[in-house]
């Protein structure tokens, strides 16, 4: 249970970020995870009267407040089209609609859950974190960095069209993934991502798209068993998966 | 701390604690359809309209609806009867208790989009759990609530 003395709704990022160098206090995002652990916060940094819950677009990039919800990425119109529904299928089978409403890009990007499937498919797009005090990290970087009370305040995803993927593998419509692959193919650059191995999504760039490279990514990828399932059978559903999001890719080219 | 929303079109002042939940909040000001199910943001029984979108109230703080609209089963009253009643027709609420957070999403989905396919339907509704009944019930009624809205169906009444 989360027990909260104080909710601060800052007017800064500076505040807020001040604010966060005490280890007794929390920024909230969607609180959806953060609520279910066991927590006393002294003080809860709302970010929510910043005007970070918008998406923007530029001739460049889209520019993703840490605040907008998995809800707007999924029904993003210029930002599916760019990358061919991948952010829509990564988020539509998390818990539900009400759930997605709440629920922030920055809370599920900032806390590099292994679980995640938002950090499989931005891992998969051209994409970068702008952190408070670190600056822009693209997002292949920042999935290895240390936490640390820094603030995410931006998920910036780079116009870079090709072709892109999604899968995951659940055992019901709306629990966690037992398996998430995400795969593209921009600029010239092929990527896959296999992620909830149970661990943090690993990234590869690869040079060909075929069964054979599917194998071998199953088999030097580390795998580990947990409640969902074993070790074993993630390996072979990572072999399974990256095969069809790879034929799922040349069918588009 | 003190907080202030609209709470089904009446503006409602209260002091609050700061980890108060909107769900605590709602059901301290009588609105009793809203219930826990599973504490673990799974169920959607909990689901309010907030400025009209669906959310969890068990998921939201309280002081986070600051300045914004509530709204929980009974204040749609006659949209939710209107639907409700095709929902009994089908059997479908059999013990009835993850009908109101039911009830509460399927209006958020006819009010974005007014006809929609089975996918569109059960990606949408995939959050209210039943544990009765295996949603063909359900599903049965949305198709005959539906029919009846294209055919020009009039509030409150078949």
């Amino acid at each position: 249970m989360i027990k909260i003395r104080e909710l601060v709704k800052v007017e800064s990022l500076e505040e807020a970020w001040e604010l966060n160098q005490k280890r007794t206090n929390k920024i909230l995002g969607g609180m959806l995870w953060l609520r279910l652990g066991n927590r006393n916060v002294q003080k809860a940094i709302d970010l929510s009267d910043l005007g970070l819950d918008q998406i923007e677009e530029t001739e460049e990039a889209f520019s993703i407040g840490c605040m907008a919800t998995l809800r707007q990425i999924e029904l993003h119109e210029g930002l599916n089209a760019l990358c061919e529904g991948l952010l829509h299928d990564a988020v539509c089978d998390i818990v539900g609609t009400q759930f997605r409403n709440l629920a922030t890009v920055g809370g599920s990007i900032f806390g590099r859950f292994g679980f995640s499937d938002v950090m499989t498919a931005f891992l998969a797009l051209d994409s970068y974190v702008e952190l408070y005090k670190g600056g822009i990290v693209p997002m292949s970087e920042f999935v290895k960095m240390k936490r640390d009370n820094d603030i995410l305040v931006r998920v910036i995803v780079k116009k870079c069209p090709g072709h892109f993927a999604y899968l995951s593998h659940r055992n019901t419509r709306t629990d966690f993934p037992v398996l998430t692959v995400a795969v593209s193919d921009c600029g010239g650059v092929k990527k896959a991502v296999i992620g909830a191995r149970p661990g943090i999504a690993k990234l590869y760039e690869i040079e060909h798209m075929d069964g054979e490279t599917a194998k071998r990514l199953a088999e030097e990828t580390p795998f580990q068993s947990n409640m969902r399932a074993s070790d074993t059978f993630r390996r072979h559903l990572a072999g399974v998966l990256l095969g069809r999001a790879f034929a799922e890719i040349q069918g588009k080219e | 701390m003190i907080v202030t929303m609209i709470l089904n079109g009446k503006k409602i002042t209260d002091e609050i604690a700061a980890d108060m939940t909107l769900f605590d909040f709602v059901r301290k000001h009588g609105c009793y359809s809203v219930k826990c199910g599973c504490e673990t943001t799974n169920c959607g029984l909990c689901t309010v309209f907030l400025d009209d979108t669906p959310v969890l109230s068990c998921a939201m703080l309280a002081a986070r609806a600051e300045g914004r609209r509530v709204e929980t089963l009974e204040g749609l009253q006659k949209e939710a009867e209107e639907f409700g009643s095709f929902i009994a027709d089908q059997g479908a609420e059999q013990c009835g208790f993850c009908n109101p957070g039911m009830i509460m999403n399927a209006i958020a989905l006819f009010r974005e989009n007014p006809e929609p396919t089975d996918e569109e339907i059960k990606q949408y509704l995939a959050g209210n759990l039943c544990r009765c009944s295996g949603y063909e019930g359900q599903l049965r009624g949305m198709h005959a609530f539906i029919e009846y809205k294209k055919n020009g169906g009039a509030a409150c009444g078949k």
